[in-house]
């Protein structure tokens, strides 16, 4: 690509935020870039990137994506659920396509659109909290280079029925994209998001260091799941982050089949009494692909509950890393709060390193937290294979199910039959 | 035992003075005399030590090695809690035997101090030797006497300095082989400046039906202890080690950093256990390690009461096929006390199997950590880990944290991870309390019924000693 040679580095210039945004996020921007310039980058022995790997993080040679002019053969292939409240898509970060039947009160427009006619809202939710497990450096890239995304916000009471879908394709060798979600649902308002990334060609080696932050205010239930099927090219470093208030119940769900590293950090604040979170993933990686997981549960008020549930199936010489951590404040008594992290074995050259961990700061809690490494036991394929089921086939359905179980825990049959065909797309592509 | 008495000021000037002798070559030491190597580490102060204790000279070379390592090794205060940053090595005797030590008499023992003796039921003999009454070894093991029957059955059992001189043979190339010099910070100042510890040898199929015991104290003031031990039992051997602290309260930190190995050729079996009880005042940062052959098992049992910080990850390398490593251990940090402790399970060999089992309390405002380490690599196979951390949450500052990392490589293996908190439930308390049981006696009986299937695995008078610490320090925990 020509004009790629013409494009500075990321790390080199500082980003022009455009001029029809407001002056808060131009300052915010600036802001982000100074502070990416000044933090020091993850080095061997920092605790929160402890097992990962570290050469995976070179954006020396990394541009800007381009936008790209023709969309429509990507809008034909943004398949998501048959009924959807909305769907949009995005390629490169640039806004492609939007079709939207939702409630008039409901905004939700990307996010170039919203910081014109929205700036008061968007500034009242956008960034609130900085990273804290690892990735401080690169969300301020992430804020320094940010052009679009999505900004949702349902109002209070409002229950959106069907899903909103967002699509991002990336495409351009050694390109990188900055999309951002912020999803806001207000007290008694329900909504569930599901968001894609996808890559254009299977050749191209793109960046994507994506943000998504969910809020969910009193008594709200917002569920959003991320499906990460990106090229085997490909690098994504993902942070979300959800504050949930009182009552509220927040789910935050994630698949990864693609890329060939991808890092993703999650974090849930449980603000309220009542308050509730789940999170869940499912990650089949095989080759070489390496998949590192990070994970806060931070129970900042008594009374609340939290569940997470991460399963890996490694194939091949794939490897993953887990680290949780479930952090009770003092005083944050009647915790009720739970991690546990599954690894199948499916080759003897996979890799699985886990690190649970906990720190209590107050008494009255109910935690646990469990990691287990194993393959598949011989009895269960001789059951399978006893029933004519050959053994690569009863290895697949054992693996299928053992994913399945944690999809099941979004409770919403349309969205389980998209995350299990996006699952089902990868298992195609692998012999057991 | 001679107690030529000389009081205090044995500083550095006087370490100067012997270093000066020293390098005239004419100076010896009269033995049973008192040797200080000063406040704070230097080449000196080695010198002084490899002097004293008239190392040989591969000895001296390891000593200086190690220091050097000491110095270039950063804190490990990149995962471990900066409270190691207030440990001021310049302030700490590395050196101090005999005569040194203050003499008291029992109006010197503090109150509380002679209490805890009397509340654990500690025999008389044993309380003057602990309370430091009576006249003893300081950074020497004082329990090197072997006993005829060990010695007809060809059982060593001496301090390690005798060990590194009259059993270079067995002792030499097993030295620092098991923790390297460099495994750590703590592991390098040991190796600088060891003193007292056991070496001991148990030969082939000899099983011993006794335990093998020491007591290693600290009784002075801001006198670190560094004690070095090496147990090595030849195939088929069996061996128990006990180990107990127990250290009167002084007001300047105090810091105890030791080293254990532990090797159990083809077959062997070691247990090692220890209880501690250090007074809070204590920086306890210990190195353990075992290496287990074809077919050998090393297990560590192992409790920590008291000390204002301990870091112990005791650990076994399962080198060879079979080879079975475990640990088991219970922790209570009290106000003011924080015990990081852990295990760490390194699989080097087929079929290889651990197992650890960690129990900790935290009453008051005291923290207890768990951080464990377990690692299989890709080659083997047949490889398994059972991990299990209960904690207990006594009062509401109390705190806890459990950071595991396991890394587990191929599908030929299996590991399991199981943590818990929990808090004694009211209703526990006052099904107790109804029947007549003070709230504090029901809060002691419950944490003693949490950590009773682990008290089991040690010997009876541990145990029963063990108990006894829990419900003393129980005591005003609650209410």
């Amino acid at each position: 690509m020509p004009t790629a040679i013409s494009q500075p580095s990321i790390l080199t210039e500082a980003p022009r935020t455009s001029a029809v945004f407001p002056a808060w996020f131009a300052r915010t921007q600036e802001a982000a870039w100074t502070s990416f310039q000044q933090t020091a980058a993850p080095k061997r022995g920092d605790e929160p990137w402890r097992f990962s790997s570290l050469k995976e993080l070179d954006f020396s040679a990394t541009t800007r994506a381009e936008f790209l002019g023709e969309a429509s053969e990507l809008i034909q292939r943004s398949k998501g659920l048959e009924q959807f409240s909305a769907k949009f898509v995005f390629v490169n970060d640039g806004f492609a396509l939007a079709i939207n039947h939702l409630p008039k009160s409901v905004i939700c427009m990307p996010l170039a659109e919203a910081l014109l006619s929205h700036s008061e809202l968007v500034e009242q939710y956008f960034m609130r909290h900085p990273a804290t497990l690892g990735s401080k450096k690169f969300t301020d890239l992430h804020t320094a280079h940010l052009s679009n995304g999505m900004f949702i916000h349902v109002p209070a009471g409002v229950v959106v029925e069907h899903p909103i879908e967002i699509f991002h394709w990336v495409q351009g060798q050694h390109q990188a994209t900055f999309p951002h979600t912020l999803i806001v649902a207000g007290e008694k308002a329900q909504v569930r998001v599901i968001e894609t990334f996808q890559s254009i060609n299977e050749r191209d080696a793109t960046w994507t260091i994506a943000v998504n932050d969910l809020i969910a205010e009193k008594a709200a239930n917002l569920q959003y799941s991320v499906v990460q099927a990106l090229n085997t090219e490909s690098k994504i470093i993902s942070v979300n982050a959800s504050e949930i208030s009182a009552s509220a119940v927040a789910t935050s769900f994630q698949l990864h089949t693609g890329a060939a590293w991808a890092r993703s950090e999650s974090i849930c604040r449980l603000l309220g009494e009542e308050s509730r979170s789940y999170m869940f993933a499912v990650s089949v990686p095989s080759h070489d692909q390496e998949y590192d997981l990070r994970t806060f549960q931070h129970h900042v008020s008594p009374g609340a509950y939290s569940d997470l549930l991460y399963k890996n199936s490694l194939y091949d010489e794939s490897r993953t890393i887990f680290s949780g951590l479930i952090f009770v404040d003092e005083g944050a008594h009647r915790t009720d709060a739970y991690q546990t992290c599954r690894n199948l074995l499916m080759s003897n050259a996979c890799e699985a390193n886990s690190m649970p961990g906990l720190e209590i700061n107050a008494d009255d809690v109910k935690c646990s937290h469990g990691s287990t490494s194993s393959q598949i036991s011989e009895e269960e394929i001789f059951y399978l294979r006893a029933r004519g089921i050959h053994s690569d086939t009863a290895r697949q359905l054992i693996a299928r199910g053992f994913s399945i179980e944690v999809i099941s825990r979004l409770a919403h049959e349309a969205s389980e039959t998209y995350i299990l065909r996006m699952l089902d797309e990868k298992f195609a592509t692998l012999k057991s | 035992m001679s107690l030529d008495y000389i009081p205090e000021t044995l500083d550095s000037e006087t370490a100067e003075a012997v270093n000066i002798d020293r390098t005239i070559g004419d100076f010896t030491f009269p033995e049973r005399n008192k040797f200080d190597a000063g406040r704070g580490l230097t080449e000196k102060t080695v010198d002084y030590i490899c002097d004293v204790k008239n190392d040989p000279q591969w000895v001296r070379e390891f000593r200086h090695r190690a220091l050097k390592v000491f110095r270039d090794k950063p804190m490990p205060t990149n995962w471990a809690t900066e409270d190691l940053n207030n440990i001021d090595f310049d302030q700490i005797r590395y050196y101090l035997s005999d005569g040194e030590k203050p003499k008291r008499s029992w109006d010197d023992v503090p109150a509380d101090v002679l209490e805890t003796f009397e509340r654990l039921g500690i025999p008389q003999q044993e309380r003057a030797f602990l309370a430091g009454v009576e006249a003893q070894f300081d950074s020497e093991a004082a329990y090197s006497n072997v006993k005829e029957e060990l010695t007809k059955q060809g059982v060593i059992f001496v301090n390690s300095t005798e060990g590194l001189k009259e059993h270079e043979e067995i002792f030499r190339p097993w030295f620092g082989k098991v923790i390297p010099t460099g495994d750590n910070k703590f592991s390098a100042l040991n190796s600088a400046v060891f003193s007292g510890g056991s070496f001991i040898y148990i030969p082939k199929g000899v099983k011993l039906k006794q335990p093998l015991q020491a007591y290693f104290r600290i009784n002075s003031e801001s006198f670190g202890q560094f004690e070095r031990t090496l147990i090595i039992a030849d195939e088929g051997a069996e061996v128990m080690y006990m180990e107990g602290c127990t250290a009167p309260k002084f007001e300047t930190a105090t810091l105890h950093s030791a080293v254990v190995e532990l090797v159990a050729l083809k077959g062997a079996k070691i247990q090692y256990v220890t209880v501690q009880n250090w007074s809070s005042n204590v920086f306890n940062l210990v190195t353990k390690r075992g290496l287990a052959m074809e077919d050998a098992e090393v297990r560590w049992i192992d409790c920590n009461i008291g000390s204002r910080l301990t870091m112990k990850y005791p650990g076994v390398v399962m080198k060879g096929r079979r080879a079975r490593g475990e640990v088991i251990s219970i922790a209570l940090a009290n106000t003011g006390q924080h015990q990081d402790t852990g295990a760490k399970m390194i699989h080097a060999a087929d079929e290889t199997t651990s197992n650890v089992v960690s129990k900790s309390i935290s009453v008051g405002t005291g923290r207890s950590t768990y951080r464990g380490q377990v690692h299989i690599p890709k080659h083997l196979k047949g490889c398994k880990n059972n991990t299990e951390c209960d904690a207990l949450l006594i009062n509401s500052k109390s705190r806890t944290d459990t950071y595991p990392a396991i890394t587990v490589k191929g599908n030929q293996h299996a590991t399991q991870h199981e943590a818990s908190v929990s808090q004694v439930s009211q209703e526990m308390l006052f099904y107790m309390m109804q029947r007549g049981i003070s709230e504090g006696a029901a809060m002691s009986l419950a944490v003693n019924g949490f950590i009773n299937d682990l008290v089991r695995e040690f010997p009876m008078e541990y145990s029963v000693e063990l108990k006894r610490l829990i419900d003393l320090e129980m005591e005003g925990s609650v209410g």
